[in-house]
């Protein structure tokens, strides 16, 4: 029996040694099934396993944005196994539908859509490590318990490691049945574990897409239209005669430049000749803005929500506030810019890189290549941030096409011009909001959004719904050739900053404290509901409480200094937060942030206040500084210098309390991001008394209520 | 196409490149390091920071030519073993989301702690405003370059 190795010992045991305990994740359920022992036939991405060293190895079935999730699902198999998480290695799997489900990174659905698999999974090793122990010391089950890696005979203190077992094990039925842990006995869940790739990151040897090195593989770079313009013609003639550059190849109206390393490729790129022409109107910004000023005058014909007769509520209120609050295009600008890997051959393709949906990319290259989608491969690097960019396949595919075009392996790799002009950008679109009050009460609420390329450009049951008799939301969806898709907290991440500084300005007209009136609202939830209430109002309003009580909500706190208050519910996570906010020569400075979450159970406590205090942060460089605007067609912001991202001076401290529940988890990812805009906005206006209604936020004076 | 002569985390190498290739493409695939990382190619986000002599610089935006028979640290040569303090507070503060900037962070960490052992919130903000955490990692940065000060202290007064 081995019990004294090392970690240090471990890291070097690099194969399974003969034997060994050998578990997959069934597919649609949380079954764990017994692989034989012919490794021949093991699909190796699906496995736990341990080997007769007693090495715990765990696949990371989801892509890992920089949210953890290489780190806190491993967590919910060892902590259901009783692992000793330092004999644990974790790798990343690659896409394996039969093994894994909803290998994605979206939604802030991973913990959510793992926590019951992974825990059986590992709570089914466990079993069958407990049996073998028995077995071997001929005891019974019931007599045997678990710990830190251990099988432990309590009526005599014999003990077997993991490892020991792990071969007699692998012999055992797989149990039907498993005992999920009670809480209480949690080793590992709520703690703070070390991100698993952490060493890597910092001594610089974690690969990310654009590390990606292949035998006989050349580097791309690809010229691509703005939106709205038609290649026209090609002259290759110089970049052709650029060092390095091997191959130029013309397709789906973009001109590749294949080369031996990327600084050929750029310049046999900046060599060609191109012309390109105009296929219908190019936009700019202001074309869309006034269309979407049109738009909003009417409501739709079918409402997202409608709640009791909000024009009779307007027409009889007592007094009408109207506000008009508008979203520019943002891009997701994630560090790592666009890249992917592809090797595809006759018979059969290899996909490698950065992709937040490993799925839909190999579905659009199976029908782009012309290829079953068994015959395509697609593995995950770690990705250097996606923010819902890597949602999309498009650059993935463009890889792939080019690859078998070019018959080589190839990878592409965009400029962050390229990145920032490509892009499938958070719609711009404008809010118009209307409230009715009538005796001194919300008695009506209507929305009328419209966005570009958004089918529904709003959160219709985001509160208030549910507590405001009357209330409607329109919303209106305006064409554009702008390419759009999700941003971190799609839609949330905007409607949270209008509705929570419309809130405010109810609250104001009404003479009542902004988190009293949210309170009053919340505790109408409880007892007079109306309609769909898509959230629980106590956690909602435990949240509000705790956040205020963070923040010293309605104190007098230091001078020149001014609070404003946000709350928003997404993802399953409820978040409220309190911003203090100075605002000096029409600078303002965001000194700290007072966050309250609840987001269910917490896995692993350090990687969940990241993803909150990250959200936060984002949103304020966003509402601060973010915008893309568009000249015929063309995006004018085409690299930092000009696009505008937070920096250090300009992150606030930050102090994130979680709720302490049993709760079953729900999403981090995003849910930090959507009340900072408003929680900074509402404490601006209460520092200057300008509201802001336009993002990004641009002070002195112009932002009172203006019309666009 | 030129010869030119780097000395990259000790190591002297002989290579071949056009001259006005940056210095970023010759460590990442000339040379084969690929801790330093593109961002942005016009020195405005600080993943590429490589010590030139000592110094932090911006390698997306320096050619080769310039770097020629001269002394570049990079992030894989920044401690014989992995052990640079800076590395040690990057962990214990947990720093890393995404982990894309953090080679170019901890260069630019280190750098500001080897010539202000002390250094305060200010300092921090002007040495490290050159570089951007798309996830938003600074205050964490922030606290993790305090945590790594207090480490350095710690070394000294042991010796």
């Amino acid at each position: 029996m081995k019990t004294a190795l090392t970690r240090r010992d471990f890291m070097k045991v690099s194969t399974l040694a003969g034997g060994g305990l050998l578990l997959s994740f069934q597919t649609g359920n949380a079954l764990a099934a017994l692989l034989p022992k012919d490794a021949e036939v093991f699909q190796p991405n699906a496995f736990v396993s341990i080997s007769p060293e007693g090495l715990i190895t765990i696949m990371a079935p989801n892509p890992e944005v920089g949210q953890g999730v290489k780190t806190s699902l491993p967590m919910l198999v060892a902590e259901e196994l009783d692992a000793d998480w330092t004999m644990v290695r974790v790798e990343q799997a690659g896409l394996d539908t039969r093994n894994f489900q909803r290998q994605v990174a979206g939604g802030s659905g991973s913990v959510r859509s793992s926590w019951e698999s992974f825990r059986k999974a590992g709570a089914t090793a466990r079993q069958m490590l407990l049996e073998a122990a028995a077995q071997k010391w001929g005891v019974p089950v019931s007599e045997c318990i678990t710990r830190n890696g251990f099988v432990i005979h309590q009526p005599t203190g014999k003990t077997l490691n993991y490892g020991a077992l792990a071969t007699a094990a692998s012999g055992l039925e797989v149990p039907q049945e498993v005992k999920l842990k009670d809480p209480k006995d949690y080793n590992l869940i709520g703690r703070r574990m070390v991100n698993v790739d952490a060493w890597n990151i910092v001594t610089g040897k974690m690969p990310f897409g654009l590390d990606t090195r292949r035998e006989g593989m050349l580097t791309a770079m690809v010229a691509r239209p703005t939106f709205g313009k038609k290649l026209k013609s090609v002259d290759d003639t110089r970049a052709k005669q650029v060092k390095g550059v091997k191959q130029v190849i013309v397709f789906d109206n973009k001109v590749a430049i294949l080369a031996t390393n990327t600084w050929a490729a750029k310049k046999g790129r900046d060599a060609l000749r191109l012309e390109w022409e105009a296929e219908g109107t190019p936009e700019s910004t202001e074309n869309y803005n006034t269309a979407f000023a049109e738009l909003i005058k009417n409501t739709t014909q079918e409402p997202k929500r409608n709640d009791g007769d909000v024009n009779q509520a307007l027409s009889q209120a007592d007094k009408v506030l109207e506000s008009v609050f508008y979203a520019p295009f943002l891009p997701h600008a994630p560090l790592e810019p666009m890249n992917f890997f592809a090797h595809v051959r006759e018979d059969g393709a290899e996909l490698y890189g950065p992709t937040q949906t490993p799925a839909r990319t190999r579905t659009e290259a199976a029908r782009v290549l012309g290829l079953p989608e068994e015959k395509i491969t697609v593995g995950m690097s770690r990705m250097g941030g996606g923010f819902g960019r890597r949602l999309q396949a498009d650059y993935s595919v463009e890889a792939a096409r080019i690859s078998k075009l070019a018959g080589v392996p190839v990878l592409v790799v965009w400029t962050r011009e390229d990145d920032m002009q490509g892009g499938y950008y958070r719609p711009a679109g404008m809010y118009r909001y209307r409230a009715a009050l009538k005796n001194n009460q919300l008695t009506g609420w209507h929305l009328i959004a419209a966005a570009a390329n958004s089918a529904n450009a709003s959160r219709e049951n985001s509160f208030p719904a549910g507590v405001v008799p009357n209330f409607r939301v329109d919303s209106h969806n305006y064409q554009s050739p702008i390419t759009v898709g999700p941003w971190r907290a799609p839609n949330h991440n905007f409607i949270a900053f209008a509705e929570e500084s419309f809130l405010d300005e109810i609250a104001l007209e009404l003479g009542k404290d902004p988190v009293a009136f949210r309170l009053e609202l919340l505790e109408q939830a409880k007892t007079n509901p109306v309609g769909h209430v898509a959230y629980d109002p106590t956690r909602y309003i435990n949240v509000i409480k705790t956040a205020a009580e963070m923040g010293n909500w309605g104190q007098q706190g230091v001078k020149g200094i001014f609070k404003g208050f946000g709350a928003h519910f997404s993802f399953g996570t409820y978040v409220a937060q309190v911003a203090d906010v100075s605002v000096q020569n029409g600078k303002v400075k965001v000194h700290k942030v007072y966050c309250a979450v609840d987001c269910g159970r917490v896995i692993n406590l350090s990687g969940a206040e990241t993803q909150i205090e990250g959200g936060i942060i984002d949103g304020i460089g966003h509402m601060l500084y973010g915008e893309i605007t568009f000249k015929s067609g063309e995006v004018e912001q085409k690299n930092f210098n000009t696009y505008r991202l937070i920096r250090m001076p300009d992150a606030p401290e930050i102090e994130v309390r979680f709720i302490n529940t049993n709760a079953e988890p729900q999403g981090l990812g995003e849910p930090g991001l959507p009340p900072i805009g408003a929680a900074v906005a509402n404490a601006i206006f209460a520092a200057t008394g300008s509201r802001i209604y336009r993002l990004p936020v641009r002070l002195p004076g112009e932002h009172s209520k203006r019309s666009f | 196409m030129a010869q030119y002569s780097l000395t990259v985390n000790n190591k002297t190498y002989q290579i071949e490149a056009d001259a006005r290739m940056p210095l970023l493409w010759v460590i990442r695939e000339i040379i084969g390091l690929t801790g330093t990382k593109y961002g942005c190619g016009i020195a405005q986000c600080g993943a590429c920071t490589v010590h030139l002599n000592g110094n932090p610089v911006r390698s997306c935006s320096i050619p080769v030519s310039a770097a020629n028979n001269q002394k570049i640290i990079t992030i894989e040569g920044l401690s014989a073993d992995n052990s640079h303090p800076v590395q040690q507070a990057w962990i214990m503060e947990q720093v890393p989301q995404c982990g894309y900037c953090q080679s170019g962070q901890i260069l630019a960490a280190a750098h500001l702690l080897s010539r202000n052992p002390n250094p305060t919130d200010a300092d921090i903000d002007r040495a490290m405003m050159g570089h951007i955490c798309r996830c938003g990692t600074y205050p964490r940065i922030r606290k993790a370059i305090k945590t790594a000060a207090r480490l350095m202290q710690q070394k000294a007064s042991v010796k």
